[in-house]
């Protein structure tokens, strides 16, 4: 018996744009096989996680609020990705971020620092902190495979345990509210350090706008500058790469440092807009998520805004499914997972295709 | 030109392996197509073509790596299938690659016991090795890794591989590819050998004279088909050369005596520490090419070549910055970018992956080397639009024909690949250009395309440095030529009196040997 | 600080148990790696193991029927792998972790019925009289099944790959597999194999976590090990002897977060627990000075192949 792949003879745009969607579909078909073993109906379940957010305002906000960091973190993620550095550790980077941007929120708590500037370049200033922890800490990785040709992938990865552990020592121990009766967390932002809500009433806060913004600029990067071109170059031929008289080491440090600085800025951004203080665990697994979100967007811009979305709404509509239907919420981290399997897949599948031959030869 | 059987002596009434109507699709390409041919026992038997012809697929075949789409392989006349390599030795083919089929990391022994049929143990391997190894003069140490050997004992792995099991066939892909004249003649003379002992040989090789001396019979593959048997010994190399490309191609016309100008590249004691683990270190490399001039580097694969070409073109910095200078300025610790803006041109040898990006378009593949030069690039971005303009100017002049507007790098064969990336450097109007291994894997009118390009470009008193392997091109088109061997390079010696015998020497690193301090001057 | 045997034969026994489930994910990670197979699906494979591990043995009541099934998911989430890679020559880092992110999902979600429940751990080894030896009794003669299929297994792996055949063909097609093509070797296929294997043993090594190691399941329990068994095969060269002695040292890393805490050191302990992803980049940074073209390496490592035919 053989599996073979055949290449296909012609590129098809139409091929490759549809395969995401195809893979979408699967990864559907397959949790509702999930869902009917555990005795629930699928129906039911599609309904509440893809269909019913998309109706009301309040969980549309949600998705958009949600989608933001998983934007954020996916762009900066595809330099790093079409560079061939494989930077796993975007969830650190995000903590890094929030706490060095929330720490500042924390200084300035109840006015102070605020003399006679006033309090108008708190927000800014946390947010430029916040890419700066993240681009820090993803430093770390970078140089060591740079300098030292250390796997990027397991030390970033490291990292975020490390940076688990560094935010909930801090919360716990020197950053905790004094007046919190000893829960750990933080205090409350001050509205200065609090990104200001866009809708009276909604949850939708000025955060929202960086998602589209920098989704636009990095497909202008990718398209048209000579360092999206390098980017390009250094992961699909790093030897012609230098021919070209380009530094690929620059180029991994600077992927590196965007990748870092959006994940940092996801996370201040996620601190200072949704959840309004520090506290042990800032992220979801956004981090992660966001690797899902940057295949199913194929690495391009555009295509991660469109997959962030969609990936926020399995977000809510899995929070959703929890309280109206006790699906656990692991089921959409385990649907994320079979998404990306299936996006895997389909994009080789765009390009080739495959036959099986029974017997011993085709 | 249909098939011409001419008369033969001793046509095989039975075949000991043969194939008829053989024809290998891949997808829409064709690769074979219905080729008839048959090998005799204790024949020599020469399969001819060039580049792109459809021999190594035909010879994969016969091995079993590849599956016939139509068609029969018989074996003592009797149709078989053949499921996979194992079956194809079991029967008694061996097969010699061209890009040998070795583990650089294991030992010569493991290297074949990988080979050896399930009843031999492996303890027993190092003593076979050597059993044959003496009984073919062959010289091989069974404990050796793979990676510290030269590319002769490599092939001779690979014909011990063969040996060992016995084989009533033996085909041999380009065996010469990788050898010095004297290492071709010692595999020639155990050819003989292998032939007298009553096995039968399948020579692949677009070297006309050598089939001319070895082989009884000659099959000759055009595009897929078969155009023509013959016995080489009574053909013409000029007779062989015009059935295997099917036009008379023009010959490569040399734009007649002209004026030399002045140095443009000098190399002044060049030595660099070999950059990998499996690198050679060059050693006090000299040399000067003048405006006009076409200086060559002979040399077997492996002795410098590459490292030679990363210290000239600034892909490796120079230890000391005037050991390379280019029109009198010091360049050596400039990189490949600067080194550019002075009018240097640089074409390597790997053609995808290296020249050029095979994921990205033609246009893409312009700014690579062009994206310092005025109008590609405009504050960090990119003009596409130039950029397009300028490959089409390229794809034009040189004529590389592709498909689509503006394709892939991949997808363009490998002889208008190589026509690209040297039409892209020779129109950005270098002073000075250096090529690795012009025409390696290009057909032939690609080839004489590329080399007509090279002479007109040195008739405009531009200085050209070519590395090749292929001594007949250097012979062809060069004024002088210097001989590369583990990092030394001899004394340059005029292309019009030296004789091969004397470049095969300095190959081998024999005779008058490396003269290091050879700076290269004409006399 | 007096040198009581007993406490050091605790400590000794505690840095085994915590060595045990590295290096039998190592293990079976060098087998992958040697044939050219990067898995970074480990971290998933193995807390799928560790969660059907649980549920199969608390639900039976036998800790065997728990390890084959831990064994059994590994080999099918592998399996998974190994078609994403082999079948469809995908990159093998986005699948590793494609598998580890539905790893880590499904694990929960199986494991979620389980938390809170506790089952009596593997049976030890108990020979009187050899159990009995004061400092080594319990460490040579005392542990469970794990521990001495890990060594084993250890034994066995390096035997094979190193003298036999087979495990010569695995490893000339980690070392260049269009070689291995050409003469051929069934690459593809024995790519499959060692996957499955580097599966099977990361199932084996979650098992442990939940049926022996603690004897209960909680969420992400594998808190990383997986990433670390990565990070140990390089270190052992891919050679399954020296991954038991870097086992060893990790296993050694964790026991002084332990015994750091329980001396009372007023370190936080947030950073105890951060020692173990410390030292693993340590570890790292400390190889690439040493080996810094990555000789070591299998040369095809990672490189998908796509046959012609």
């Amino acid at each position: 018996m053989r599996l073979d792949l055949y290449a296909r003879p012609s590129r098809s745009r139409l091929r490759e744009i549809l395969a995401p969607v195809g893979a979408m579909i699967v990864a559907i078909l397959i949790g509702g096989i999930v869902v009917a073993l555990m005795g629930r109906s699928p129906l039911e379940a599609f309904d509440v996680y893809f269909i019913e957010p998309l109706s009301q305002s309040y969980s549309l906000q949600a998705i958009a609020v949600k989608a933001t960091p998983l934007i954020l973190i996916g762009v900066g993620l595809a330099f790093c990705y079409r560079a061939n550095y494989w930077n796993i550790g975007a969830e650190g980077q995000f903590i890094a971020g929030g706490a060095l941007g929330g720490w500042l929120g924390l200084l300035t708590h109840d006015g102070a620092y605020q003399g006679a500037l006033g309090s108008w370049w708190i927000l800014p200033a946390m947010m430029i902190l916040g890419a700066l922890g993240g681009l820090l800490y993803a430093m770390i990785p970078a140089l060591l495979r740079v300098w030292l040709n250390v796997s990027e992938i397991l030390t970033s990865l490291m990292l975020v345990y490390v940076a688990q552990l560094g935010l909930d020592w801090l919360v716990r121990g020197p950053w905790k509210d004094p007046t919190g009766h000893n829960l750990p967390v933080s205090v409350n932002f001050d509205p200065e350090a609090t990104l200001p809500i866009l809708f009276d009433g909604g949850s939708l806060h000025l955060g929202v706008l960086l998602a589209p913004i920098v989704a636009v600029i990095a497909a202008v990067v990718f398209a048209k500058t000579l360092f999206g071109y390098q980017v390009r170059l250094v992961g699909s031929a790093p030897k012609a790469a230098r021919f070209g008289g380009f530094n690929d080491r620059a180029v991994a440090v600077a992927a590196f440092a965007i990748s870092g600085g959006l994940a940092g800025l996801a996370g201040v951004v996620e601190v200072s807009g949704k959840i309004g203080q520090l506290l042990p665990s800032i992220s979801p697994g956004y981090g992660f998520s966001a690797i899902i979100v940057a295949f199913l967007g194929r690495l391009s811009p555009i295509g991660i805004f469109i997959a962030g979305l969609v990936l926020a709404l399995t977000f809510v509509g899995g929070e959703d499914a929890q309280i109206a239907m006790h699906l656990p919420g692991d089921l959409t981290l385990a649907f994320q997972g079979v998404l990306l399997i299936c996006v895997l897949a389909a994009d080789v599948l765009a390009r080739y295709s495959l036959r099986l031959t029974l017997g011993a030869k085709g | 030109m249909g098939q011409t059987d001419t008369a033969l002596a001793g046509e095989p009434a039975s075949p000991l392996l043969a194939v008829r109507a053989i024809t290998k699709r891949f997808g829409s390409f064709t690769a074979n197509d219905g080729v008839t041919l048959g090998l005799a026992q204790g024949e020599v038997h020469a399969l001819l073509g060039e580049n792109g012809a459809g021999k190594s697929t035909l010879v994969k075949m016969l091995y079993g790596l590849l599956a016939p789409t139509e068609g029969e392989i018989l074996w003592q006349g009797a149709p078989i299938t053949l499921a996979n390599p194992n079956a194809a030795r079991a029967l008694g083919i061996g097969m010699v690659f061209q890009h040998f089929s070795l583990f650089d990391n294991l030992t010569v022994a493991e290297n074949i016991a990988l080979v050896m049929p399930q009843t031999v143990r492996l303890q027993d391997v190092p003593g076979r090795i050597e059993e044959i190894s003496r009984a073919y003069g062959m010289g091989l140490e069974p404990g050796r890794p793979v990676w510290s050997l030269s590319a002769g004992e490599r092939q001779r792995i690979e014909i011990a591989r063969c040996l060992l099991q016995d084989p009533k066939v033996l085909i041999l892909d380009e065996p010469t590819s990788v050898l010095t004249p004297q290492e071709a003649e010692k595999l020639f003379e155990t050819l003989d050998r292998l032939k007298e002992e009553g096995r039968a040989l399948l020579y692949i090789s677009h070297h006309l004279e050598e089939v001319k001396r070895l082989c009884d019979r000659a099959t000759i593959l055009r595009l897929g088909k078969v155009v023509g048997t013959c016995d080489p010994r009574v053909e013409t190399a000029r007779s062989l050369a015009a059935l295997m490309v099917g036009t008379q191609i023009a010959e490569v016309r040399a734009a007649g005596a002209h004026a030399l100008g002045k140095e443009r590249l000098v190399v002044s004691d060049l030595d660099a520490p070999s950059p990998s683990l499996h690198g050679v270190a060059l050693k006090h490399v000299s040399l000067a090419v003048k405006g006009g001039e076409v200086f060559g580097v002979a040399g077997v694969a492996g002795n410098g070549q590459s490292e030679l070409f990363a210290n000239l073109s600034g892909e490796s910095l120079a230890p000391r910055p005037e050991s390379i200078l280019i029109d009198g300025a010091p360049v050596g610790g400039l990189g490949i970018s600067e080194r550019r803006a002075r009018n240097a041109g640089f074409v390597p040898e790997e053609r995808n992956g290296h020249a050029a990006a095979p994921d990205f378009t033609l246009s893409e593949n312009i700014v690579l080397t062009g994206h310092g030069s005025n109008g590609l690039t405009q504050m960090g971005f990119i003009n596409g639009a130039a950029a397009k303009a300028q490959s089409q100017k390229v794809i034009t002049a040189f004529d590389v024909r592709k498909s689509g507007a503006d394709p892939l790098a991949r997808t363009l064969s490998g002889g208008n690949l190589q026509k690209f990336v040297v039409g892209r450097e020779i129109l950005r109007e270098p002073a000075l250009l250096v090529i690795n291994q012009p025409t390696w894997g290009v057909d032939a009118l690609a080839a004489a395309t590329i080399r007509q390009a090279l002479l007109d470009l040195c008739a405009r008193g531009v200085a050209v440095l070519i590395i090749s392997q292929d001594l007949d091109e250097l012979f062809e088109i060069s004024d002088r030529i210097a001989v590369i061997h583990t990092g030394q390079l001899s004394a340059a010696l005029p292309a019009r009196s030296v004789t091969r015998e004397e470049i095969g020497l300095l190959m081998a690193g024999m005779s008058g040997g490396a003269h290091p301090s050879g700076d290269g001057h004409a006399p | 600080m007096s040198f009581d045997p007993q406490q050091i034969q605790d400590i000794l026994v505690i840095i085994v148990a915590a060595a045990t489930p590295l290096l039998l994910a190592a293990i079976g990670e060098v087998v992958a790696e040697r044939a050219g197979m990067l898995n970074l699906g480990l971290e998933g494979m193995m807390i799928v193991g560790a969660a059907t591990g649980f549920a199969f043995a608390y639900l039976s009541g036998s800790t065997m029927i728990g390890v084959v099934a831990g064994i059994f998911c590994g080999m099918l989430m592998s399996g998974v792998f190994a078609f994403l890679t082999i079948g469809l020559a995908t990159n093998q880092v986005a699948a590793g972790l494609a598998l580890t992110i539905f790893g880590r999902g499904l694990a929960n979600l199986i494991g979620e019925g389980f938390v809170g429940l506790k089952r009596t751990g593997a049976p030890h080894l108990y020979i009187p009289g050899l159990t009995d030896l004061p400092l080594v009794g319990r460490l040579i003669f005392g542990e469970d099944f794990f521990v001495y299929f890990a060594i084993l297994l250890t034994g066995a792996v390096s035997y094979w790959l190193m003298r036999t055949r087979a495990g010569l063909t695995l490893r000339a097609v980690g070392d260049n597999h269009t070689s291995g093509h050409s003469l051929g070797v069934p690459v593809r296929g024995i790519r499959l194999l060692a996957v499955l294997f580097g599966g099977a043993c990361a199932g084996l090594a979650g098992a442990y976590l939940s049926l022996s190691y603690t004897p209960f399941w909680s969420p992400d329990m594998t808190a990383g090990r997986g990433w670390i068994a990565l990070a140990l095969v390089v270190f052992a060269s891919w050679k399954p002897w020296r991954a038991l002695a870097g086992a060893l040292l990790f296993g050694g890393v964790a026991v002084l977060a332990l015994a750091f805490q329980g001396l009372g050191v007023p370190i936080p302990a947030q950073l105890l627990n951060s020692l173990p992803y410390l030292t693993t980049i340590v570890v790292l940074v400390v190889l690439s000075i040493r080996d810094s073209r990555g000789a070591l390496a299998p040369a095809s490592l990672g490189q998908a192949f796509i046959p012609d035919r």
